[in-house]
């Protein structure tokens, strides 16, 4: 007896040291991803963190005391105002080379050369009074970066870890919040960009391109203007186009008649927020694109000194420091501009030395402002390097207290002038060291760490192809390979430590994961090409319509339209993949009667043939339909004006008329309804539906329940203003309690479906007729005896089951039957599915369950039109595989999904109502929960198909039952042979061969990541080949995150999926033994 | 009696071509502002009525099927009635299909039924010719070893390259070029049109040099 336990406790041994082997190689391919994901993020996404702190007048930002008729009160805080209004003008794509001055003689080379005739006037007739710059702007030159950095002095990056994600308004400290604070008025006339920067911060503001000057003098503080039609122009014809000068030449009436009306408290400043290519392009950090013009004018003498011959360069920040000392406001807290230090020369008469010392105290503020904020910004985030904080803030200190010296010897003595142009120079020194070091970590990509991350995603890419095509041989060592990379990962990573604790770079966790990766990589691929070169097939993922799709997928992603259009994109190639599917069929004969392949084969599988074909049809169209139909859900990227973003989009609450409303509530209760109805009746239908397993009860019983929740959730929040007041606090106790409750049911319903997996319902017959064909006297000798006996057993069971079905009552009653034994592990996984989909339905608005429904459907036919295609695995006993074909259907319909539920792969796009759905009040400070809620709602497509994956193992195993279920109704009335027919083993195929199920699911888990890995590579591609490209900010780098975030949430799900499979198959075995055991007795 | 039967084929493809590439320049002769891209419809009408009357024309003149045994008069003309019904279904079809495939359902409905009649010209059309209006036939030729003669190689070359130009036609539409070819349904049909011409080219080169491969049983 003990031995036999030995034996069998061995073969338990040995599938469950594969599942766990299975599940450890595709985590450790995981790992490898997002290490290669994470190497490229740290080098391409430059992130910053916003800092909320403001500036006030009244307080000054260092100690000391007030320089210069600073009064800390509004109107003069820091300094006194020396001017009291500006007009501001920003020109979108002002180079510098658009406004430079032209000799009026010379013909002009290009048509855009000596156009803004106004300016080269005053330059030329009052030199003191106008300045020209090389107005410097830092990459990226996109707009917004661009106009954040013209307000808040920072550097933008293109994530600015904020507390707000969902607008884009600045949440920094800036001018127009201080021109506010000080109960300045700001009339504003241009692009609606700026609402959307600084919504509710302009006393006036007129939101039309062109605009028209007479009311110029009724404004009585700071004046914004930003002027697009050179931008426009630019984008769509390039500088040199004749439209371009024409453009100017508006552009300089403009300028003149404001120059015109200009009064003498009034400083005028032309600018342009960023250059352009010569292709009319910007974005990138080309000289073209960053260098834009700065011209500065007033009534009043502003310069002492005439202007150099050549323009001086200013970088951009400067100018928010230089106008908020000038208008008398505090420098913006995150400012890490210089002021220009021309501008504060006094009056044009006055001693060198009294310049010098107005310009040092000028530069004394900035510094102390910069000072200050580099302190705040060092204790909130780490990314600046320390010891160059240190050397900065040693140079400060310094020149801070040289300062004061300074000033205390002005009290009593003659202070020489050099010794103030020497603090100057130290005080411009400590700024200009402050902006290297933000600009260095905040402004630049690294190549090296891009390249690395695009190469480990590449080659892990490679990885998972060549192992998806190895794992059906038998005698490959995963194991030993496996453990032998991870080891060497690991002395990889150790190494790479050890270096970087001897060098005194800080460990970057990043760095360490992906040396690690890389080694382990490098073992594993060295370790494989010792093996000798493996058959040129396993480099090509699928026949030739699959590379084509597959190359279609990648090479779109190279292309801001395609990524733009992959909505559409997405649901035609999933068309024409199953119009394929069934050509293909067509073509093979597989389809007809008549054909070369059908004719040859019996006439009742011939029959079934003819039924197939139709059949197949009918599935395409219906297909065909849901993918048509489910695009009516979907949301417009901003990009396209032409397109309508789906009404059905918006909350139910907000359709306005009580009769739509209903209507639309009773459309969605219907589709709940007929989602739990159609998961009953497809459990059903397997037999499954019988058992009396607890999940099974919580189907029964709990789905109706969790619908009911969903249904009356639904109804409170769409109508919850209409509820009379006393039921008020009923009512928001209900909207804040049903999603719980709901979420807890789910919880509930999958903890008991793990408990017990095992979804089927045994009965034992008294007697049978028929004699049992192995008959169960003792126990199983040996473990050939249980590998035989245990086949027999559902091979009993299914016959027992399909007599009921087929025949209902009064058939032969057999010994043992067990109802969804063929189907208990598709049954787990539906179940899940079902179970996960209602708690995603209620982070997503009302009408979303209709698209969930299409979905559903869709996906349902997709898996019965692949099942077709893939024929019934019938008598082949492994090893199993599922086609390229399948997969790449499934990713595409991942893809389409997540956009027919309402995304698009933008920021501004993502749903962010989920973080309220069961906390109405919002949230505490903790931003993980509101983080979970966002996300399952955006990656709610990536969870439900990566978790269900494997049903494209498991179906065609299913559809066998069904398609036999058929055969046999249709030979009911015929012969006898029914009984020694062979009986449809279903899933239970798949158990009779633990190794090749396991190597099935190891090799789909692999295909899957595969699929998606590529096109996580292809952003990457995209993301770095294209970083100079326009749309690098708007398009490519958001697809880039949406992906890598939906890959990481794709492949956990895998993960998890795969595992309640193995989990499921383990509790069948054990399930099997028990039944063993209680025939012995 | 192979070759003079690809030459047969071949010249016939010729003639097919020629008339395509006349329907884009003569309409200009009679027509004021005729261009194809401008006046899309227009063309995309002549284009499919000139293919029509090519094709009934060349399968009347060589009749590659011998004519089947009863002739009568009214056989003929319930055949061509027949012909007539399934063309129009095709197209009904077809337009269908566009639709699935994500063209607009309300807007531009006659450019997509155009388009739709355009493809079944270049598919259905020379189906009708050549197999008559007999469903069964016409699944038979598109399986693996069904085609029975070289006419029915050339129609699955012809067929698959016109449904597969069309399918390519449809790549540039969301690129931001801002072409007037890009408008819907232009580059399909153009790719329609490039398809079957190039399958009108490439059927008879490709018969020729798999001659030694092609057996045909007899039916």
């Amino acid at each position: 007896m003990s031995s036999e336990n030995l034996s069998n406790m061995s073969v338990f041994l040995i599938s469950r040291m594969l599942k766990a082997l299975v599940l450890f190689f595709l985590a450790w391919v995981c790992f490898l991803f997002y290490a290669g994901i994470a190497l490229f993020t740290s080098g391409f996404l430059l992130t910053r963190l916003e800092l909320t702190n403001h500036s006030s007048c009244q307080e000054l930002p260092g100690k000391g005391p007030l320089v210069g008729g600073g009064r800390g009160e509004p109107g003069a805080c820091w300094t006194a105002p020396r001017f009291s209004r500006a007009v501001i003008v920003l020109i979108d794509a002002l180079r510098f080379d658009f406004v430079q001055p032209w000799p009026g003689g010379l013909p002009a080379q290009y048509p855009y050369l000596g156009k803004l005739g106004s300016i080269q006037h005053l330059l030329e007739t009052k030199p003191q009074h106008a300045r020209l710059y090389r107005f410097l702007a830092d990459p990226p030159t996109t707009t917004m970066q661009r106009l954040k950095a013209l307000t808040t002095g920072s550097l933008p990056t293109f994530i600015d870890a904020g507390s707000n994600f969902a607008s884009y308004a600045i949440q920094e400290d800036n001018l127009i919040a201080q021109l506010n604070n000080t109960g300045k008025r700001v009339v504003f006339m241009g692009d609606d960009t700026w609402k959307g920067l600084f919504p509710e911060a302009f006393s006036q503001a007129f939101f039309f391109p062109s605009f028209n000057v007479k009311d110029l003098h009724t404004v009585d503080s700071g004046i914004l203007e930003h002027l697009y039609p050179t931008n426009h122009c630019g984008h769509k014809h390039g500088p040199h186009h004749p439209e371009m000068a024409k453009k100017l030449n508006q552009m300089d009436q403009v300028l003149q008649t404001l120059v015109e009306r200009l009064e003498n408290d009034t400083l005028l400043v032309v600018a342009g927020d960023h250059g352009m290519t010569e292709t009319g392009d910007h974005g990138g950090d080309s000289k073209p694109e960053v260098m834009a013009a700065l011209f500065l004018y007033s009534s009043l003498p502003l310069f002492p000194r005439a202007p150099p011959e050549d323009p001086e360069v200013v970088p951009q920040v400067n100018l928010v420091p230089t106008l908020a000392l000038l208008l008398g406001l505090p420098i913006p807290f995150g400012n890490i501009g210089e002021v220009i230090v021309d501008l504060f020369s006094g009056e044009v008469d006055t001693q060198p030395l009294a310049t010098a010392l107005a310009q040092a105290s000028a530069y004394h503020l900035n510094a102390q402002q910069v000072s200050r904020f580099l302190h705040a910004y060092s204790l909130a985030a780490q990314d600046l390097p320390p010891e160059e904080l240190q050397r900065l803030q040693d140079l400060f200190s310094s020149a801070s207290s040289e300062y004061k010296r300074l000033l205390d010897q002005l009290k009593t003595e003659e202070v020489r002038e050099a010794d103030v142009q020497a603090l100057i120079s130290q005080l411009r020194l400590f700024l200009q060291g402050a902006r290297t070091a933000c600009t260095e970590t905040w402004a630049r990509f690294r190549p090296a760490r891009m390249i690395g991350g695009t190469v480990l995603l590449a080659f892990t890419c490679l990885l998972c192809l060549v192992t998806s095509g190895l794992t059906s041989s038998p005698d490959f060592p995963f194991l030993g390979l496996l453990l032998k990379s991870v080891a060497w990962g690991l002395v990889g990573a150790a190494l790479l430590a050890g270096g970087l604790i001897v060098g005194r770079t800080g460990l970057d966790p990043a760095l360490l994961c992906s040396g690690g990766a890389a080694t382990s990589l490098v073992a594993f691929l060295w370790a494989l090409k010792w093996r000798g070169k493996p058959p040129m097939a396993i480099f090509l993922p699928g026949p030739l319509p699959i590379l084509v799709l597959l190359f279609l997928r990648f090479a779109a992603l190279f292309s801001d339209s395609f990524v733009l259009a992959e909505a559409r994109a997405a649901p035609f190639l999933l068309c024409s993949l199953s119009l394929f599917v069934v050509a293909q069929l067509h073509w093979e004969g597989r389809l007809l009667v008549g054909g070369p392949t059908a004719s040859c084969l019996s006439s009742p599988t011939a029959s079934v043939a003819r039924r197939e074909g139709p059949r197949a049809l009918g599935l395409l169209v219906g297909l065909l339909l849901c993918v048509r139909l489910s695009s009516l859900f979907h949301r417009c990227p901003e990009e396209t004006p032409v397109c309508q973003s789906s009404p059905w989009l918006a909350p139910l609450s907000s359709v306005g008329g009580g009769q739509a409303k209903n209507l639309w509530y009773g459309a969605c209760l219907g589709a709940l309804g007929v989602l739990v109805l159609s998961v009953r009746f497809w459990l059903r239908r397997c037999g499954n539906l019988n058992s009396s397993a607890p999940s099974i009860l919580f189907v029964r019983w709990g789905l109706p329940l969790m619908a009911l929740g969903t249904a009356a959730h639904w109804a409170l929040a769409s109508g919850s203003d209409e509820a009379p007041p006393r039921l008020q606090a009923l009512v928001s106790g209900a909207v804040i309690g049903l999603p719980r409750v709901v979420l807890g049911l789910a919880a509930i319903g999958l903890g008991l479906l793990l408990w017990q997996p095992v979804t089927v319902l045994v009965k034992t017959g008294a007697s049978s007729p028929n004699p049992i064909v192995v008959p169960f006297v003792g126990p199983p000798a040996s473990q050939a005896d249980l590998n035989y006996v245990v086949p027999q057993i559902y091979r009993r069971m299914q016959e027992a089951l399909r007599g009921k079905l087929a025949g209902g009552g009064g058939q032969t009653p057999l010994a043992l039957a067990a109802y969804g034994l063929g189907s208990v592990y598709s049954a787990a996984v539906v179940t899940t599915l079902a179970l996960l989909v209602f708690p995603l339905l209620l982070l997503h608005t009302e009408r979303i369950i209709l698209a969930f429904l299409i979905l559903f459907l869709q996906s349902f036919l997709l898996l019965q039109l692949l099942a077709a295609a893939v024929g019934t695995p019938a008598g082949s006993p492994g090893p199993f595989s599922v086609p390229w074909l399948a997969i790449s259907a499934w990713a595409l319909t991942a893809t389409q999904t997540f956009y027919s539920t309402g995304h698009q792969p933008v920021f501004p796009a993502i749903h962010w109502n989920a973080a309220f759905v069961g906390f109405p009040e919002g949230h505490d400070s903790s931003p993980v929960l509101p983080a979970l809620l966002v996300g399952a709602n955006t990656f709610a497509s990536h969870l439900l198909f990566s978790v269900g994956c494997p049903l494209l193992l498991l179906w065609p195993f299913v559809c066998e039952g069904h398609s036999s279920t058929k055969k046999k109704k249709s030979l009911t009335s015929g012969t006898e042979e029914e009984g020694e027919k062979e009986e449809p083993l279903m899933e239970m195929r798949l158990r009779d061969a633990p190794h090749h199920f396991n190597a099935a699911l190891l090799q789909l888990g692999l295909k899957y990541l595969f699929i998606l890995g590529v096109q996580v590579l292809a952003c990457v591609l995209a993301a770095s080949i294209l970083r100079r490209h326009l749309m690098v900010w708007k398009v490519f780098a958001p697809k880039f995150i949406f992906e890598a975030v939906g890959f990481v949430v794709s492949s956990v799900a895998l993960l998890l999926g795969v595992a309640l499979v193995m989990w499921v198959d383990r509790a069948v075995g054990s399930w099997f033994k028990q039944l063993i055991l209680s025939q012995e007795r | 009696m192979k070759d003079t039967d690809i030459k047969r084929l071949f010249y016939a493809h010729l003639f097919c071509v020629f008339s395509i590439i006349l329907t884009t320049f003569t309409p200009s002769l009679f027509l004021e502002d005729f261009s194809v891209l401008e006046t899309h419809l227009t063309w995309m009408c002549i284009c499919s009525v000139c293919v029509t009357i090519v094709n009934v024309v060349l399968y009347l003149l060589i009749k590659p099927n011998p004519s089947s045994k009863r002739s009568s008069i009214s056989h003929k003309i319930s055949r061509l009635l027949k012909s007539c019904v399934y063309f129009f279904i095709s197209c009904l079809l077809y337009h269908a299909i566009i639709v699935l495939y994500g063209a607009p359902l309300i807007e531009l409905m006659l450019e997509t039924f155009l388009f739709a009649v355009l493809l079944s010209t270049f598919t259905t059309l020379p189906c009708l010719c050549l197999l008559g209006p007999n469903i069964k036939a016409w699944l038979r030729v598109f399986t693996k070893n069904g085609a029975t003669s070289i006419w029915d190689n050339s129609l699955q070359i012809t067929t698959l390259s016109s449904v597969v130009g069309a399918w390519l036609g449809a790549f540039p539409i969301p690129l931001d070029w801002e072409r007037p070819w890009q408008v819907w349904p232009i580059s399909c049909t153009l790719g329609a049109t490039f398809g079957y011409v190039a399958g009108l080219l490439i059927s008879p080169v490709w018969i020729y040099r798999n001659r030694k491969q092609l057996t045909y049983k007899s039916r």
